[in-house]
C-alpha cells in the first residue's frame, strides 16, 4: 500500500493521520473520491490532501465551484452509482450551505428505497482559534434530529485514522467532524500501527477510567476533560472517568449507561451551545433509563448560548473553562 | 381568443420541423402509445383518488405529456433521468411498468419505496430512473453526481434532470447547473415552462423573458423546443443529447407547454385568467395535436387509435387491480432502512411501561 508523503517523524499528528487513511483507503479502492472547493490543486485549507492529485489526477480530486449543495448533491448522485466520494466542506461552518442535499436527499435516500447513500462529508470543526462566528461551528446538534445521518468526532491521532477509513467503507452518509484545534497539536502525536485497521462507528472509548464520578464528551473537550480529572484526582482524591462518545450518531447508549451505573455521578460536557445541543440528548437517556443509578442531578457543561465570538477574551468566556470544568466536578461529587 | 394569456401562447407555426422526423412509422406509434398512457395513466389515478383508493396527492401532467415522453425517447437506456411528478411519461418511456406507479400511489408495501415515499418518489436504477424528491433543483446537483461517477468509470452516460421553470429560480439549480458547465458535464436541464409554478405565473418567477436565456451565463448549449409537439421535442433533445454526448458540456432545454390541471387535483385554478385552459385544451393539446399529424401522414389510421385505446384500457386497468390487491405495508416496517440493518438495528418505538 503506498504512504502519503508525511514528516520524518513517525509519530504524526492527527490531519497527517487523516490524510494517511483518506490516501490508503483512495489507493485501495478506486471508487473512493474526493470532492470540494479548493481540494485538489491546492490541496485543501489545511493542507489534509495536498499531493493527492499528483497520485490520484483530477478526475478523483474534484475542485469545484463555492457551491456547497452541488457537492452534496454530486457526493449523493456519486454514491447511487456505486462510488464512495469524500466530501469536504472547508469549514464545517458551510455545511448551512448544503443542508438541504443532506438532510432531505443524503440523509432520506435509503429509506425512500432509492439507494444507499455510502458517502463521507468531513471538514474542520470547533472554535477555541479565533475563528469567530462562522468558522468555528460544531454542528452536531444540527443533525441529531435528522434520522439517517451517521456523525463522529475523533480526538485522538488513532481514532481519526481508524474512523475515517470506518467512515468510507460504511454503507450510509457519515459526517466526520475533525475539530481544527487538534489537527496539529503536538499532544496528540501518536506513532500508529502500520498495518490497516478501523475504528467501529457507534462505540465509545473510555479514556480514562474512574470510579467517583463520570464525564461524558467528545471531540477537543476530550483533553480538557482529561486536564480537569487529573486536577481532581491532585487537588480533590477524586477518581474521574472520561468517557469519548467519538460517535454522536449512532450513539453508543451501552458505554453511557455503564459509566452511569459505575460512577452514579454524570457531567455532560460539549463545545456547542447548551440549549438544544446533544447534552440534552444524553441527559435524557440517562434519565430515562438509569435514573434509579444516579446519586446526583446530571450536569450539562457547554458553551453560552450565542454565536461562537471572535476576541479571545469573549471566546474563552463562551466556552467551558477548564475552571469551569473543575468546579462543576467538585459541585456533583459533593451533592 | 385569449390574447392576454398569463402563460406562453401557442406556438404560431407549430409542426415546423413535423415533417422532417428521423423517426420510423413503428417508433411514431409508440409514441403515440406513451402518450396516450399518459394521459390514461392520469384518468385512471384521478378516479382511484375520486374511489377514495387513493391517499395523498395526486399529480397529472394534462396537458403537457409530450415534454416528457418526447425528450426521453431520445435518450438511450444507458442514460439517466430524474423526472418531475408531471414526467410520468418520460418514466414508461425508460421502462417502468404503470403497476409500480400503482403500488406508490396506493402505498403498497411492495412499491419500490416500500410505501415510506408518495407517488412518484422511488428509483429504479436498474432502468436509470433517479428518485426525485419535493424540493426542486435539487436532483441537478445529484444528477452530476451520477455523471462524475460515469465519467470515473468511463460509461460515457447522459443525464436529465427534469425541472418546471418555478425550480430555475432555486439556488440548487444555479450551483447545479453551473458545476455541471464547468466540468463540461453532459447533463441536460430539462426545464419545462408550463405557465404556472403551484399558482405563480412565469412573469412572478423571473424577469428575463425565456428562461433558455440562463444557458448564456453559464457558457452552456440552450435549446428551445415546442413542448406540445412530441416530435419536436424528440428532435430538439436528440440534438441536445448528440452535443452532451460529444463531450460538448452540458445543455438547457426550455420546452413550452401549458398545464391544463392545478398543481394536484384540489387545486382549483382560480388563479388562473377565464378561458386560458380552454383555450389550450382547443387549439394546442399534444394529443390532438399527435392524432391530427398521424392521421394526415397515414402512420395509423382511427381505428388503429381506438385499438391502442383499447388495449391501454384493459392493460392499465389490470395493472391498477393487480396492484390494489397487493398487501399493505406492516405498521413496523416504518422502522427499517433508516440505515443499513445489517449494522444499525431498525428503529421500533420503544416500550413506554417496560
Amino acid at each position: 500500500m503506498s504512504t502519503a508523503p508525511k514528516s520524518e517523524t513517525k509519530a504524526v499528528t492527527m490531519v497527517e493521520d487523516i490524510r494517511q487513511g483518506l490516501w490508503e483507503e483512495m489507493t485501495a479502492d478506486e471508487s473512493v473520491f474526493v470532492i470540494g472547493e479548493d481540494v485538489g490543486t491546492y490541496g485543501g485549507a489545511f493542507k489534509l490532501t495536498e499531493g493527492f492529485i499528483d497520485q490520484f489526477g483530477v478526475e478523483r480530486m474534484i475542485d469545484t465551484p463555492i457551491s456547497e449543495a452541488a457537492i452534496v448533491g454530486a457526493a449523493c448522485g456519486a454514491a447511487l452509482m456505486g462510488m464512495r466520494p469524500v466530501a469536504e466542506f472547508q469549514f464545517f461552518d458551510f455545511v448551512s450551505c448544503g443542508f438541504d442535499m443532506l438532510t432531505n436527499y443524503a440523509a432520506k435516500s435509503r429509506y425512500r428505497g432509492c439507494g444507499g447513500i455510502p458517502a463521507v462529508f468531513r471538514g474542520p470543526c470547533g472554535g477555541g482559534v479565533r475563528g469567530g462566528p462562522f468558522h468555528s461551528l460544531n454542528a452536531e446538534a444540527f443533525f441529531l434530529n435528522t434520522a439517517g445521518l451517521k456523525m463522529v468526532e475523533p480526538s485522538t491521532a488513532y481514532d481519526a485514522k481508524g474512523l475515517i477509513k470506518a467512515a468510507i467503507r460504511d454503507p450510509d452518509p457519515v459526517l466526520f467532524f475533525e475539530h481544527k484545534k487538534l489537527y496539529r497539536l503536538p499532544r496528540l502525536r501518536e506513532e500508529l500501527p502500520e498495518e490497516d485497521y478501523i475504528v467501529e462507528i457507534g462505540k465509545a472509548r473510555t479514556a480514562r477510567e474512574g470510579k467517583d464520578l463520570s464525564i461524558i464528551t467528545f471531540g477537543a473537550m476530550v483533553l480538557n476533560a482529561l486536564d480537569a480529572a487529573e486536577e481532581l484526582e491532585k487537588s480533590d482524591g477524586l477518581s474521574v472517568e472520561v468517557i469519548d462518545l467519538r460517535s454522536l450518531a449512532p450513539l453508543d447508549k451501552e458505554a453511557i449507561l455503564e459509566t452511569v451505573k459505575k460512577t452514579n455521578r454524570v457531567m455532560i460536557l460539549h463545545e456547542a451551545s447548551l440549549t438544544g445541543g446533544i447534552g440534552g440528548e444524553l441527559s435524557a437517556i440517562i434519565a430515562e433509563e438509569a435514573f434509579e443509578w444516579l446519586d446526583a442531578p446530571v450536569i450539562r457543561v457547554a458553551s453560552i448560548n450565542t454565536p461562537v465570538p471572535f476576541a479571545p477574551q469573549m471566546e474563552d468566556y463562551y466556552q467551558p473553562s477548564l475552571g469551569e470544568i473543575i468546579e462543576a466536578g467538585r459541585k456533583l461529587a459533593a451533592y | 381568443m385569449i390574447t392576454n394569456t398569463t402563460a406562453r401562447p401557442a406556438p404560431k407555426k407549430p409542426l415546423s420541423c413535423i415533417n422532417e422526423t428521423s423517426l420510423t412509422k413503428e417508433q411514431q406509434r409508440e409514441l403515440y402509445r406513451y402518450l396516450k398512457m399518459t394521459r390514461m395513466f392520469d384518468e385512471k389515478t384521478v378516479m382511484l383518488k375520486r374511489q377514495a383508493k387513493l391517499t395523498g396527492g395526486v399529480f397529472t401532467s394534462l396537458g403537457q405529456e409530450a415534454t416528457a415522453v418526447g425528450t426521453a425517447y431520445a435518450l438511450e437506456p444507458r442514460d439517466f433521468i430524474a423526472p418531475l411528478i408531471r414526467d410520468i411519461g418520460a418514466c414508461f418511456v425508460k421502462g417502468i411498468e404503470p403497476r409500480t406507479i400503482f403500488l406508490q400511489y396506493l402505498g403498497k408495501g411492495s412499491a419500490p419505496s416500500r410505501a415510506t415515499d408518495v407517488q412518484f418518489h422511488f428509483a429504479d436504477l436498474e432502468n436509470g430512473f433517479v428518485g426525485p424528491i419535493s424540493h426542486l433543483g435539487d436532483m441537478i446537483p445529484v444528477m452530476t453526481g451520477v455523471l462524475l461517477a460515469s465519467r470515473m468509470k468511463k460509461e460515457n452516460r447522459v443525464a436529465v434532470a427534469y425541472i418546471g421553470e418555478g425550480a430555475s429560480s432555486t439556488g440548487a439549480f444555479h450551483e447545479g447547473v453551473n458545476f455541471a458547465a464547468v466540468q463540461k458535464l453532459p447533463l441536460i436541464t430539462v426545464i419545462e415552462n408550463n405557465g404556472y409554478a403551484y399558482s405563480t405565473p412565469t412573469r412572478n418567477q423571473a424577469a428575463c423573458s425565456n428562461f433558455v436565456e440562463k444557458a448564456v451565463g453559464y457558457g452552456i448549449k440552450g435549446l428551445t423546443a415546442d413542448g406540445n409537439d412530441v416530435i419536436h421535442c424528440y428532435e430538439v433533445m436528440k440534438e441536445a443529447v448528440a452535443h452532451a454526448r460529444g463531450g460538448n458540456g452540458a445543455v438547457l432545454l426550455e420546452v413550452h407547454t401549458y398545464r391544463r390541471k392545478g398543481h394536484a387535483e384540489h387545486d382549483n385554478q382560480a388563479y388562473v385568467p377565464d378561458g386560458e385552459i380552454a383555450w389550450w385544451a382547443e387549439h394546442n393539446d399534444p394529443m390532438t395535436r399527435y392524432e391530427k399529424y398521424l392521421i394526415e401522414n397515414k402512420v395509423m389510421s382511427q381505428a388503429e387509435m381506438d385499438e391502442t385505446v383499447k388495449d391501454l384500457k384493459t392493460f392499465l386497468d389490470a395493472e391498477a387491480d393487480w396492484a390494489e390487491s397487493q398487501p399493505d405495508p406492516t405498521p413496523e416496517s416504518a422502522a427499517y432502512e433508516v440505515f443499513d440493518n445489517s449494522i444499525v438495528p431498525p428503529a421500533f418505538k420503544k416500550e413506554v411501561l417496560s
